[in-house]
């Protein structure tokens, strides 16, 4: 990951402090030129990084008020911490259950991308043989297929094998419609690891799985970390494949679930209990997010970086 | 280790590929075959009718014409500006601080403001829209915005920002651009991270202001992930639709104000049982993404600079 100053010398002290070191014959114009760029800069960065931290901390001041003190008093803090939002989003607006349904398709969705995606991209990277171009750029190509395009043909697809309404259809969407990115990345990654390894383990006897799976996957696992979080944060949020093929209520993902609820505010305007709803939708993700930024800022634009 | 070679390699690829083949190339093959029909979808029965839902696409002023405009305006407007933001904070956070003894460096609490500008990112379409849904209220609906104009005595649109002709669409594409600015600052960011600090030493002996070092130093040496970056914001912007699902009246209103391209899709497959016409404006769309993607790679960037 980026650094943010030059990485071969220590982290210059924080703020107006002085130089460390006492030298202060540098020219007078280009200092006051820095001091002058310093603070534009910092004006900037934090009127955007307000754009950004206002509305998210808004709505979830808004989900501790009442409904009416939501559209009588916007700005203000709540009169008292209104947690009922909070219980009602979870009993009434079932973000518990779309919170149990998610987790239980994603254990197998990101499971099942992660080993079929490792497994094409190893043997497209590692092995040449007729058509390996063709299949490569055909998942590559993917990558581009606008979704709308595909949604309704899909739709039908899963209709006649009885998949839709099911979790069982939706995971093996999940996992097909994951596969042109993570099989692009990981391709490239298995391209760039040694091969010596590899001819050593030959050499010791390993068959064509035992590579894989005991030599080649271990090396592969900072890749394999990056487009799990990858697919993590992409089939959490996923809406639009959902929205179509899963159409009982009752069975939503968290997102179209939340989208639902919003639908239903729209009726019964309880706004409160809408924030609230969105507020727990986006505490795990914060939480993670806090957590492992690092690993998820380098997760995400891995894919740009090649 | 020639032996068991190919049996190994179909035992790996069957399923992925298999998988793959049914559940997406089949569906977008499928769709070609559909748009060339007169199906409803419903029915079992449909015709060939060649290339007239092409003809006809062209000539629906009611939806497509305007999702049309719009997805272009889109395409435009959402790469220039969040790349011109990305690029102007990743240059503020890496080299806009103060200089000390002739020195560039990166500026205070730049981790900070990567993490903060980053985290819309990992948000849902979803949770994002119901944000900014608020955010952009009429002002007895409690919007942010409108609450705030009017707290200050500024006139405010009495329907809120997204029932309102003049704005939805604008309040649309400023959402996009909140959510991917941070992704292309930590992309530019690593970026600008490996060019050498040596090149901008030289620069400052030379007596050059940060503005020009900008021009003749960062943007040439970035140009390959500018490029990128345009092409994904071109693809995001070509997809724009949940967005406008979830936030605008009539998903694409009021009054077709915000209708995009994806959403006519949408519109015409589930509400209007017009799948072969919605199957055309996808093929459409379809080759609108193609052509992005060859016609920036093509005439891209010269040669690339080594360092």
């Amino acid at each position: 990951m980026a650094t943010d100053t030059t990485p071969e010398r220590p982290a210059p002290p924080a703020g107006d402090a002085p130089a460390p070191r006492p030298a202060r014959t540098g020219d007078p114009a280009p200092r006051r030129e820095g001091a002058v760029v310093n603070f534009f800069s910092q004006g900037f960065l934090w009127l955007w990084a307000l754009a950004v931290i206002i509305p998210v901390l808004w709505i979830v001041l808004s989900s501790f008020k009442t409904s009416r003190e939501i559209a009588s008093d916007p700005l203000g803090l709540p009169e008292a911490m209104h947690w009922q939002n909070y219980a009602n989003a979870w009993s009434n607006g079932h973000i518990g259950d779309y919170f149990i349904n998610t987790i239980q398709v994603m254990a197998f969705s990101v499971t099942g991308t992660m080993l079929l995606g490792a497994m094409a991209a190893y043997v497209l990277a590692r092995y040449e043989f007729f058509g390996n171009r063709i299949i490569y750029f055909l998942f590559a190509a993917g990558m581009m297929f606008p979704v709308f395009l595909a949604l309704f043909p899909l739709f039908k697809t899963l209709q006649n094998v009885s998949l839709l309404n099911t979790y069982t259809g939706l995971i093996l969407v999940y996992i097909a419609y994951s596969l042109p990115f993570t099989v692009f990345f990981l391709t490239a990654f298995f391209r760039t690891l040694p091969t010596g390894v590899a001819e050593a383990a030959i050499v010791d006897g390993a068959g064509h799985y035992r590579l894989f799976f005991q030599v080649m996957l271990p090396m592969a696992k900072p890749g394999l970390i990056a487009i799990t979080i990858f697919n993590i944060i992409g089939q959490w949020n996923q809406f639009l494949l959902p929205l179509v093929l899963l159409n009982h209520p009752d069975d939503a993902m968290i997102s179209q679930g939340l989208a639902n609820l919003a639908l239903r505010q729209g009726y019964e305007g309880d706004a409160g209990a809408l924030f609230a709803g969105t507020v727990l939708a986006m505490l795990p993700i914060f939480i993670a997010y806090i957590i492992f930024q690092r690993q998820i800022q380098a997760g995400l634009t891995a894919g740009a970086i090649k | 280790m020639k032996h068991g070679r190919y049996p190994f390699i179909l035992s790996f690829l069957a399923l992925p590929v298999g998988l793959y083949a049914w559940l997406v190339v089949l569906p977008f093959a499928q769709a070609f075959q559909i748009s060339l029909t007169d199906w409803s979808g419903s029915s079992n029965s449909f015709n060939y009718i060649g290339f007239d839902n092409y003809a006809n696409l062209f000539k629906d002023d009611r939806l497509v014409l305007p999702a049309l405009r719009h997805t272009g305006i889109i395409l435009v407007v959402l790469p220039l500006v969040t790349i011109a933001l990305g690029l102007f904070f990743a240059f503020m956070l890496n080299l806009g601080g103060r200089s000390r003894q002739g020195r560039i460096e990166g500026v205070r609490g730049a981790r900070f403001h990567k993490v903060v500008f980053f985290f819309p990112q990992v948000l849902s379409v979803a949770i994002v829209g119901i944000l900014w849904k608020q955010v952009y209220a009429p002002e007895n609906f409690g919007g942010l915005i409108t609450g705030a104009l009017t707290a200050v005595g500024a006139p405010a649109p009495v329907n809120g920002f997204l029932a309102d002709k003049r704005f939805v669409l604008a309040a649309v594409i400023a959402v996009l651009v909140w959510s991917a600015v941070g992704f292309y600052l930590v992309y530019f960011s690593s970026a600008m991270a490996s060019i050498p600090r040596d090149l901008y030493e030289a620069g400052i002996i030379d007596g050059a202001g940060r503005l020009q070092m900008f021009f003749k130093i960062t943007l040439p040496l970035l140009w390959d992930s500018v490029q990128t970056a345009w092409i994904y914001l071109s693809i995001v912007a070509l997809d724009v639709f949940v967005l406008v699902y979830m936030m605008t009246p009539e998903r694409g209103g009021p009054d077709t104000a915000s209708e995009v391209v994806g959403g006519v899709i949408w519109k015409y497959a589930f509400n209007h049982a017009e799948q072969a016409f919605a199957s055309a404006i996808g093929v459409v769309l379809f080759f609108a993404a193609l052509t992005l993607a060859v016609v920036s790679l093509r005439f891209g960037p010269r040669e690339r600079i080594e360092y």
